[in-house]
């Protein structure tokens, strides 16, 4: 698959094919890469020379982490973040738990009432739980304003679970079998044999379930009423797309220019992403991923 | 002991995937949310009856199957095209560079996705900024209804097309070289190999991706809709989703937003079961086989 020389039968493309392709390249990744840059420019930049540009910076000569310091000084921002963070921690946590069980037992050959349990869950597949269906069950279960309707409607995600399902199937069983010999039970088997066995797999689903925890912002404004607990997707849209001004929210005195914090909000939420990426990245090439997709 | 342990997970299947297919009764309820389910009236399918005369209903259609459309001709090609570029290119560091770039926005929220676009293409934004340097007046784009559609599928081609290239790479990485070496011998150049060797390879992909796609033909995501649909106004912006949210939580007429949504989620069904019918006999394998 690596291969860093051509082979022979590829000649040597000519220099204009060459170059097209550079130049492709590139646009891409600046197509991706800029807007992320400027944001993060802006969010950096001095007040008087946001108004100077007109609202955006490329490349700041006046550095200043104001917006930064305005944000994070303990307003509704603060709080988000925390709230975020909070959710993001407790619900992938219940998430890989009820996940790593689930698709455990499925995965054993001789469960009593396995059959059944699998078209039970797989049938979901073919609906989607609606979006007002899905708001009776969450309110008839005592969730509304309650920080547990972001995280229980979304406990357990099939296509996640299938994937787990496999990677279990595919421990040998003799492995299981030896285990059981030496007189380990099912729950010994699974801590001391089969989790050690998967731990590239619980981090991939780990950090899908921390992605979709960290991203989800619609929940909260249809199940929390109280806009103080809201997290930190929901408050930024109301910035970005809901027309708030973003002034209200970085206290009292605000240092940096409103462009600049919008930018600077913008820049928290997607960080978190950021640093976590490299560790999901290193996985991908290790075909946890394209297996689990061609699946 | 097994059993056990699957528990929490079944409980959750069967309380918000079985429950929520239940509450579907309320399609067929005039519901009051004082009420509840156990007080409020049966009105058969008064609802439906309702949808079929309501223009608001067949505008969200429109739009839906209008946006449906240009994703299907603007975003499906495209992951392939990058699929065929990251393939050419025989430095392995160049290569993965460019791809976890690309993958990158696919693990941004749709909130910052839109925030980004609004950076660059808003009325007071990057690109704004420049043309009204370079002299030209401004372009209207965001929050333009006449613009709606290309930028909702442009927005979704910066956000899911590289995740889409990793099937299309795993593809193109199976295809047999001593094809591309006596295709080669023969004379065949770079194009003629693409559409006689690579092309014909990773046709039966392509045609998976094509039916499947088929099935879900209505899915078009919400979220981003949710977001922009004040921003153009329900004309241009109203799509059958967000038809659903704004009849229930905005109008409070849950019963008739139950109904828009179950008939949304029926023709789902019939679509994605009919495109596993097709893949099946193409003899490949589907989304669900048990």
């Amino acid at each position: 698959m690596s291969v860093t020389q051509a082979p022979a039968w590829m000649g040597r493309p000519s220099p204009a094919v060459r170059a097209l392709k550079a130049v492709a390249l590139t646009v891409v990744v600046l197509l991706v890469l800029f807007p992320l840059w400027t944001v993060l420019a802006t969010s950096l930049a001095g007040p008087q020379e946001v108004i100077d540009n007109g609202g955006w910076v490329i490349w700041p000569s006046d550095f200043s982490f104001d917006a930064y310091g305005d944000i994070l000084a303990g307003g509704i921002i603060t709080r988000a973040l925390l709230v975020s963070g909070a959710i993001t921690l407790i619900g992938t946590a219940l998430s890989l738990t009820c996940t790593i069980a689930l698709a455990y037992t499925l995965s054993r050959p001789k469960v009593y009432g396995g059959k059944p349990m699998l078209l039970l869950v797989l049938f979901t597949f073919l609906f989607p739980p609606g979006m007002v269906p899905l708001f009776l069950v969450v309110q008839s279960a005592g969730l509304v304003d309650n920080y547990a309707a972001l995280i229980l409607p979304f406990l357990v995600n099939v296509f996640n679970l299938v994937v787990m399902r496999g990677f279990f199937q595919s421990i040998p069983q003799e492995l299981i079998d030896a285990a059981r010999m030496d007189g380990a039970g099912e729950l010994a088997i699974l801590r001391k044999v089969v989790l050690p066995l998967s731990k590239a797999v619980i981090a991939v689903i780990g950090l899908f379930y921390a992605v979709s925890y960290w991203n989800r912002f619609f929940e909260a404004i249809i199940y929390l009423n109280d806009q103080t607990m809201w997290p930190i997707g929901t408050v930024l849209r109301q910035y970005v797309t809901g027309g708030a001004s973003i002034s209200e929210a970085g206290g009292e005195a605000a240092a940096a220019s409103p462009q600049s914090v919008q930018m600077a909000v913008v820049i928290l939420a997607t960080l978190p992403i950021v640093v976590v990426y490299p560790f999901l990245q290193r996985y991908f090439a290790k075909g946890v991923l394209t297996g689990a997709l061609k699946a | 002991m097994l059993l056990a342990i699957a528990v929490p997970g079944l409980v959750y299947f069967l309380v918000f995937h079985y429950g929520a297919l239940f509450g579907n009764v309320l399609a067929f309820m005039n519901y009051v949310p004082f009420l509840g389910i156990g007080g409020s009236e049966w009105v058969g399918l008064a609802h439906f009856e309702r949808m079929f005369a309501d223009p608001e209903f067949w505008n969200a259609v429109g739009n839906t199957l209008f946006i449906a459309v240009l994703q299907l001709v603007f975003f499906f090609p495209a992951p392939l095209a990058l699929a065929l570029l990251l393939h050419s290119i025989v430095g392995d560091t160049v290569r993965k560079f460019v791809q976890s770039v690309v993958y990158l926005p696919h693990f941004l929220s749709w909130v910052i996705v839109l925030a980004l676009f609004q950076q660059m293409l808003g009325g007071a934004g990057v690109v704004n900024g420049w043309l009204s340097d370079l002299g030209v007046g401004g372009v209207s784009i965001v929050g333009n209804p006449d613009a709606y559609g290309p930028l909702v599928v442009a927005q979704l081609v910066w956000k899911e097309c590289g995740w889409a290239t990793i099937i299309f790479l795993a593809a193109l990485s199976q295809v047999d070289e001593q094809q591309y070496e006596a295709a080669a011998i023969d004379g065949a150049n770079w194009g003629r190999r693409l559409w006689h060797v690579t092309l014909p390879a990773i046709r039966p992909v392509i045609v998976l991706l094509l039916v499947l796609r088929l099935g879900e033909f209505l899915s078009i995501g919400f979220e981003q809709f949710f977001l922009q649909r004040q921003s153009v106004g329900p004309e241009a912006g109203e799509v059958l989703e967000t038809f659903v949210y704004f009849t229930a939580f905005a109008g409070g007429d849950f019963g008739y937003a139950a109904a828009v949504g179950l008939f949304k989620g029926v023709i789902g069904i019939v679509l994605i079961y009919t495109a596993n019918k097709v893949a099946h006999r193409l003899g490949e394998q589907g989304v669900y086989k048990a």
